[in-house]
C-alpha cells in the first residue's frame, strides 16, 4: 500500500499528466492481486473444512463487528468528500471516526479469538480456517488503520486540498476494500452452512 | 554504501529484537520457528528502512521531506537508486550471481549421479542441494529477465522516461537479498529437503530450515507482485505520444502478458506457504491429514501459481527472442498480432492448467479431461509464436552475429521442450511418465532452453546498449555452440533414463542405468564449465570491449535511438512515435521522432501519428 500513500518523486514535466493515472491503475492493480490471495484463503476453507460450522460460533458479535465496519466504509467516504471539498474539520472527525471504528473492530476480534480458542481451537479444522480468515483480514485492518493515522495526520497538518488528496482517496479505496473482503468472509465463516 | 551499510545493520537489529522479543513472551528457545520468522519479519523492515524507505517514505508519511542522495558512477549499483536503468542493471547482476550458485548445485547433484550407489552426499544431503538448485533457478528463471530487461528496456522502449513507481522499483529490487540470505542461511536451522515445491506433509515436519525457505520465498513473491504492478502500470499509462497499442515492440507486450500472471496468481504462492508457515509454528491443520487437513490443498493453491510461473519465465523471452530475431533478420516481426493475441492468451490459458502437474496426485478422476484438455490447448499459441519466430527468418538478411545465433538455438530448444511436453500433459502417458527424468529433461528443455537461452540472447543483443561496449563476437558464437552442444549432451541422455525409470528427486538409481548418467554428468561439467567463458566474455567486453556507438545492430525501436548507455532520463527531447515498430524493408518507414531540446528546443515534431494515438489517451 506504500505506493498509494504517497506520490512518488517527481521526474520531468510529462509526470503531471500520467501520475493521477497511475496512481489510480497502481492501487486497483494492486487490489485486483490482493483479492486473489483472500480468493485463496476463502477457497482453502471451503476445501479443508466444507461448510461446517461449530456450534459455539458467536453470531451476535460477528454481526456487530460487520456493522463497526460498514460503517466506518461510510464515515471514510464522508472523510474523503470533505477533503474534496476542502472542508478540513468535517475530514478529521470522520477520519477520526473512522479510525476508532476499525480499532473498536481488532478489539472485537480478540474477544472472538479468545472465546473461538476455548469452542473451537486452532488444530481443529474449523479452527484453522477461522484463525487463518479472521487473521488475514485483521491485519489488513490493521495496516489499514495505520495508513489511515497516517492520513489524517498529513491532512491535520495542511498537506491535502480539493485539488490534491490523493492520498486520502487512495487509503479509503484501501480502507473500502478491507472491507468488501470482510463481506465475503463473514457470510464464508458464520452464514454458510450451519449444523 | 553507507546505505547499504545501514541497512544490513539495521536488518541485523531487526532480526535480534524480533527473535528476542519473542522469546521473552513465549519462553523456550531463540531457535524456535516462532522467534525466526517475527525475528524475520523484524528485520525484513529493518532492512527495508535502512535500504532507502526510511529516507524517503517513512519521513513523508511523518509530513517531512524526503531525504535526497546525490551518487554518482559505480556507488549507484549498491544503493536505493529509483533510476530504472540502475535497477535493471542490478537485477541482472544480481541474477547472474545467482544463476552461477544455482549451476554450482547442479555439478554436485550431476558428480553425486554419474554413478550409481552412495557417492558424496547422502540421501538426505542429496535432497538438500537439490532443493536448493531447484528454488535457486526458479527465482533466476521467474526474474531474471522480467527484472533486468524488462526494467531496462520498457520504459525505454515505450518513450518513458522511468518506471510508473521509481521508488516502489526501487524496494522491489532492494527485496530481493534477504530472499537470497534467507536461503543460503537454511543450512543453519537444518537444510530444508521438500524440493522447490515444498510439498507437505514433508515440509510441515522437516527441518528448520524450511521456514526460512518459506519466508524467503514469499518475500520473493512479494516482490514480484509489487514489480508487476509497476510494469503494467508503466505500459498502460506512460506511453509516449503516438505510441498505440498496435505499435508496442513486442517485447513489451510479452512483459505485459507475462506481469499480468506474476501480479494476480503469485497470491496463491504466497498463500500457500504463508498456510505450511501457519502449520508449522501456529498450529493449524491444513495439510495435515490425521487431523481432517488435506495436503492436495497445497498442490492446488500452489500449481495454480506455479504452473503460470513457467509462463512468467517464458513470456518475457519469448519477447527477448522475437525482438532479436525481427532486428537481426532485417525484416518485420511476422503476424506482430498473432503474436500478441497468442502472448494474451497464454496468460489467460495460464491459470486453467494446474492440474496436470497432479494427474498422479489422485485427485478426483474427473478433473483429468478438462485439464488434460487446456494444458493442451496452450501449444496453439505457443506454436504461433514458435511459427512467427521461423517464418521471420525465412527469406530474411540473417546477420549472423551471437544473438541471433542464440535465437536460433531457442527456436531449436523450445521445440525440444513443447513437443516433449505433449506426453507430460497427457493423462495416459503422464502416469507413467510422472516424476521421472523424462520431466526433469523436460523443464530443462523448456526452462533452461526457453528462459536461459532467451536470457542469454538478450544480455548478447543489449549489452552494447548497457555497458556502450561490444563483446567479442568470435567468443560468443563458440560459447553459444560449446553450451549447445553441452545442453543436448547432458539433457537428451535424460529423456531415454526417465523412460527407463529413473526418478527424479532420488540419490540413487539402478547400476544398468549408469552409462547414461555418468554421459550426463560429464556433458554437465562441460555445460558448466561454458559459463567460466561467459563471465570472462562479459567481464573483458564490460572492461576493454570496443565502443559500439549508439545502434550497432541499426535496429529500429527506441531504446537505440538513443545513446549507449542512455542518458538519466532517457530522451533529451519527448520522442513521438510514427509508426510500427519493425518497418525493415518498407522505404521512408520511421518508428519514431525526436523534438530536440538541444537545438534550441525550438524543433517541433511532425504531428504525423498523433491522430492514432488519441484514442487510447
Amino acid at each position: 500500500m506504500a505506493m498509494t500513500t504517497t506520490p512518488e518523486a517527481g521526474h520531468s514535466q510529462a509526470e503531471a499528466t500520467y501520475r493521477p493515472a497511475a496512481n489510480r491503475l497502481g492501487l486497483w492493480l494492486f487490489l485486483a492481486s490482493e483479492t486473489f490471495l483472500f480468493a485463496a484463503f476463502i477457497s482453502s476453507r471451503f476445501v479443508v473444512s466444507g461448510t461446517e460450522q461449530p456450534e459455539h460460533l458467536n453470531q451476535g458479535l460477528a454481526l456487530l463487528l460487520t456493522l463497526l465496519l460498514l460503517w466506518s466504509s461510510i464515515s471514510a467516504f464522508r472523510a474523503e468528500a470533505a477533503m474534496a471539498h476542502d472542508n478540513r474539520r468535517l475530514f478529521q472527525r470522520e477520519m477520526l471516526t473512522t479510525i476508532v471504528l476499525g480499532l473498536l473492530f481488532l478489539v472485537g476480534v480478540g474477544i472472538e479469538f479468545n472465546e473461538a480458542l476455548t469452542d473451537f481451537p486452532a488444530n481443529s479444522i474449523y479452527g484453522s480456517a477461522f484463525f487463518m480468515l479472521i487473521g488475514l483480514h485483521a491485519f489488513h485492518v490493521l495496516t489499514g488503520i495505520l495508513a489511515l493515522g497516517v492520513v489524517w495526520n498529513l491532512g491535520r497538518l495542511g498537506h491535502y486540498g480539493s485539488d490534491n488528496h490523493w492520498p486520502v482517496e487512495g487509503v479509503v479505496k484501501y480502507w473500502h476494500f478491507v472491507d468488501l473482503m470482510w463481506v465475503a468472509i463473514y457470510p464464508t465463516l458464520y452464514l454458510f452452512g450451519g449444523s | 554504501m553507507r546505505q547499504l551499510l545501514r541497512a544490513v545493520i539495521f536488518g541485523i537489529l531487526g532480526y535480534l529484537i524480533g527473535a528476542i522479543l519473542t522469546w521473552l513472551i513465549r519462553g523456550g528457545s531463540l531457535g524456535d520457528e516462532v522467534c525466526v520468522v517475527f525475528g524475520y519479519v523484524v528485520g525484513l523492515i529493518g532492512w527495508l528502512f535502512g535500504i532507502g524507505m526510511g529516507d524517503t517514505w517513512v519521513r513523508e508519511w511523518f509530513g517531512l521531506p524526503a531525504r535526497e542522495f546525490e551518487v554518482t558512477g559505480w556507488k549507484r549499483y549498491l544503493g536505493f537508486s529509483t533510476d530504472h536503468k540502475v535497477i535493471g542493471v542490478q537485477y541482472l547482476a544480481t541474477f547472474v550471481v545467482v544463476l552461477l550458485l544455482g549451476g554450482l548445485a547442479a555439478m554436485i547433484i550431476r558428480f553425486e549421479l554419474a554413478q550409481a550407489g552412495e557417492g558424496i552426499l547422502n540421501a538426505d544431503r542429496y535432497n538438500q542441494v537439490m532443493s536448493m538448485h531447484g528454488i535457486l533457478m526458479v527465482a533466476v528463471a521467474v526474474a531474471a529477465i522480467l527484472g533486468s530487461f524488462g526494467n531496462y528496456l520498457v520504459p525505454i522502449m515505450i518513450g518513458a522516461d522511468d518506471m510508473a513507481f521509481p521508488r516502489l522499483n526501487a524496494v522491489t529490487f532492494w527485496l530481493i537479498p534477504p530472499v537470497a540470505i534467507g536461503l543460503l542461511a537454511a543450512p543453519t536451522l537444518g537444510s530444508f529437503d521438500a524440493g522447490w515445491t515444498a510439498y507437505p506433509p514433508l515440509s510441515i515436519v522437516n527441518n528448520g530450515g524450511q521456514i526460512l525457505f518459506v519466508l524467503a520465498v514469499t518475500t520473493f513473491g512479494l516482490s514480484s507482485i509489487l514489480g508487476g504492478l509497476n510494469v503494467i502500470t508503466t505500459i498502460v499509462t506512460m506511453r509516449a505520444p503516438g505510441m498505440t497499442w498496435g505499435r508496442l515492440p513486442i517485447f513489451v507486450w510479452a512483459a505485459f502478458a507475462a506481469s499480468m500472471i506474476s501480479l494476480l496468481t503469485t497470491q496463491f504462492f504466497a498463500a500457500s506457504l504463508i498456510l505450511i508457515a501457519m502449520d508449522r509454528v501456529a498450529g493449524t491443520v491444513f495439510f495435515d491429514g490425521g487431523a481432517g487437513g488435506d495436503p492436495l490443498l497445497y498442490q492446488h493453491l500452489f500449481w495454480f501459481y506455479s504452473h503460470p510461473a513457467v509462463y512468467v519465465m517464458v513470456l518475457p523471452g519469448f519477447g527477448v527472442v522475437l525482438e532479436t530475431i525481427t532486428h537481426m533478420s532485417r525484416k518485420p516481426l511476422f503476424a506482430y498480432k498473432a503474436v500478441v493475441v497468442s502472448l494474451l492468451s497464454i496468460a489467460g490459458l495460464s491459470v486453467i492448467v494446474w492440474a496436470h502437474h497432479m494427474f498422479t496426485s489422485g485427485m478426483a478422476d474427473y478433473l483429468h479431461g478438462p485439464f488434460m484438455f487446456a494444458s493442451e490447448m496452450i501449444s496453439v499459441p505457443t506454436g504461433v509464436i514458435f511459427l512467427s519466430a521461423v517464418a521471420t527468418m525465412w527469406r530474411g538478411k540473417l546477420w549472423m552475429k551471437t544473438p541471433l545465433f542464440f535465437a536460433m538455438i531457442w527456436v531449436f530448444q523450445f521445440l525440444m521442450g513443447g513437443v516433449t511436453g505433449i506426453f507430460l500433459a497427457d493423462v495416459v502417458t503422464d502416469v507413467s511418465l510422472h516424476d521421472s527424468y523424462f520431466v526433469v529433461a523436460h523443464f530443462h528443455y523448456t526452462i533452461m532452453g526457453g528462459m536461459l537461452f532467451a536470457f542469454l540472447t538478450g544480455i548478447f543483443f543489449w549489452f552494447p546498449k548497457i555497458t556502450g561496449r561490444m563483446i567479442n563476437d568470435r567468443l560468443g558464437i563458440i560459447f553459444a555452440l560449446w553450451l549447445t552442444i553441452a545442453f543436448q549432451l547432458t539433457f537428451l541422455p535424460q529423456f531415454w533414463l526417465g523412460t527407463n525409470g529413473m526418478n527424479r528427486r532420488i540419490a540413487d538409481y539402478p547400476e544398468q542405468l549408469e552409462g547414461a548418467n555418468l554421459m550426463s554428468s560429464i556433458s554437465a561439467f562441460v555445460l558448466g564449465g561454458s559459463f567460466l567463458l561467459l563471465v570472462y566474455i562479459l567481464l573483458s567486453a564490460a572492461i576493454r570491449g570496443p565502443k559500439a556507438g549508439d545502434n550497432p545492430w541499426n535496429a529500429s525501436t527506441l531504446e537505440w535511438q538513443v545513446s549507449s548507455p542512455p542518458p538519466e532520463h532517457n530522451f533529451s527531447g519527448q520522442p513521438t512515435i510514427v509508426g510500427h515498430p519493425y518497418g525493415y524493408g518498407t522505404a521512408g518507414s520511421r518508428h519514431a521522432e525526436f523534438a530536440d531540446m538541444a537545438a534550441g528546443g525550438q524543433a517541433q515534431p511532425k504531428q504525423a501519428g498523433t491522430g492514432e494515438g488519441a484514442d487510447d489517451e
